[in-house]
């Protein structure tokens, strides 16, 4: 049996993993963990989106793992380039949540559902189905994806750790 | 404005202005435990947004976060960051009660995270008002939000007006310590997120604008 090891994937990051290896993103708040897969092929690419949009980046130049919008384009792209059609992929989505009742009539406090829209609609774009999501709340996520068995684990500090 | 090209200069005004805050927030700790409460100098972390999770131990740990946005001329963040174990220490030792938990039952204990809110009023209220006198820039608490949940979810929330425009922030880090160094001493952590567009605010208020 070979090892098994597990690829991290940062905040504003994303990877991509083949089994036996697995892929993890610690401390999802507001952000969203989206798992674009093909379970034949036993591949998935991981990203810790941190906001809705590219076009409300302020940058000169964006870091394009940052936002839902790009950061999909980007799994997309790497798993077609591995070999994977379109058609063949699927996601799985957490995150989201809003950690704070800050009531500033600022869209920033309510990010993270509008992480999740962004991720959606995205998705939708390139006719990606969703199989599950876990979203929302206002508590942390930490998530690790299993390409091996298309399983998302989901551990929570006080709701414990379910399987998705 | 490029947060690396900040002048020798500006890096130590921004380091007195957490000096000052620390001091007067370690004074009012002191009151609240009535014990001595040391500050360490405060240290400026110009740092990516994962280096900030490994600031407090990684995006995963458990911590206890109260936030305070910075309502005024200068809006910012400022989190008071504990460990379980400090806040619940602190809890005992504001309600002289050893048995508090955070977590009794499995449910958060409404007392303890009003003690919380409390201390954390007062030692960010105190903070920021030193700030705010030394720069003549209108500052002020908002009030308290309160999470025990991983350091990543908490944080995130002071990264997201800087993440609109760069990849990494700046942090004005202090710690507090028990000066007496008991074993379950009270420590804290007090972070500083000015919002990109405070730092012209604060340097014009210094006369310090120019690189």
């Amino acid at each position: 049996m070979s090892k098994q090891s597990v690829v991290k994937v940062g905040i504003a990051d994303l990877n991509i993993v083949t089994a036996p290896d697995v892929i993890r993103t610690s401390g999802l708040g507001s952000c969203v963990g989206v798992v674009i897969f093909n379970k034949n092929k036993q591949i998935a690419g991981m990203a810790h989106v941190m906001l809705p949009d590219s076009n409300l980046g302020k940058q000169a130049t964006i870091n394009r793992y940052k936002y839902a919008d790009t950061a999909i384009d980007i799994l997309v792209e790497e798993l077609m380039s591995r070999g994977i059609r379109k058609p063949q992929l699927q996601a799985k989505i957490a995150g989201g949540a809003q950690m704070f009742q800050i009531n500033t009539g600022n869209d920033m406090m309510r990010i993270g559902k509008r992480n999740v829209e962004a991720v959606l609609t995205k998705l939708a774009e390139h006719k990606i189905p969703v199989i599950s999501s876990d979203v929302g709340g206002n508590f942390g996520r930490t998530i690790e994806f299993d390409p091996q068995t298309g399983l998302l684990k989901i551990r929570t500090i006080t709701k414990g750790e379910h399987v998705i | 404005m490029n947060y690396q090209q900040l002048s020798h200069l500006q890096l130590d005004a921004l380091k007195e202005i957490g000096n000052i805050g620390a001091g007067n927030a370690a004074t009012s700790m002191s009151k609240l435990i009535q014990k001595k409460v040391d500050m360490e100098v405060p240290s400026i972390d110009i740092v990516a947004f994962d280096e900030v999770m490994e600031m407090v131990g990684g995006a995963e740990k458990i911590i206890v976060g109260i936030l305070f946005q910075i309502l005024g001329e200068a809006p910012g963040m400022v989190y008071l960051l504990f460990s379980m174990e400090e806040a619940e220490t602190l809890v005992q030792e504001m309600t002289n009660n050893n048995e508090f938990t955070l977590f009794p039952e499995g449910e958060q204990d409404e007392l303890a995270v009003s003690a919380l809110q409390e201390a954390g009023n007062m030692i960010a209220g105190s903070y920021l008002s030193a700030l705010s006198d030394f720069t003549n820039i209108n500052m002020q608490p908002s009030v308290p939000h309160f999470s025990v949940d991983m350091a990543g979810a908490i944080l995130t929330v002071g990264l997201l007006q800087v993440s609109e425009v760069y990849d990494y922030a700046i942090i004005i880090n202090t710690k507090m310590n028990d000066a007496e160094k008991v074993q379950k001493g009270i420590n804290g952590q007090l972070l500083l997120l000015p919002s990109p567009e405070s730092f012209n605010k604060i340097f014009q208020a210094l006369g310090i604008q120019e690189l």
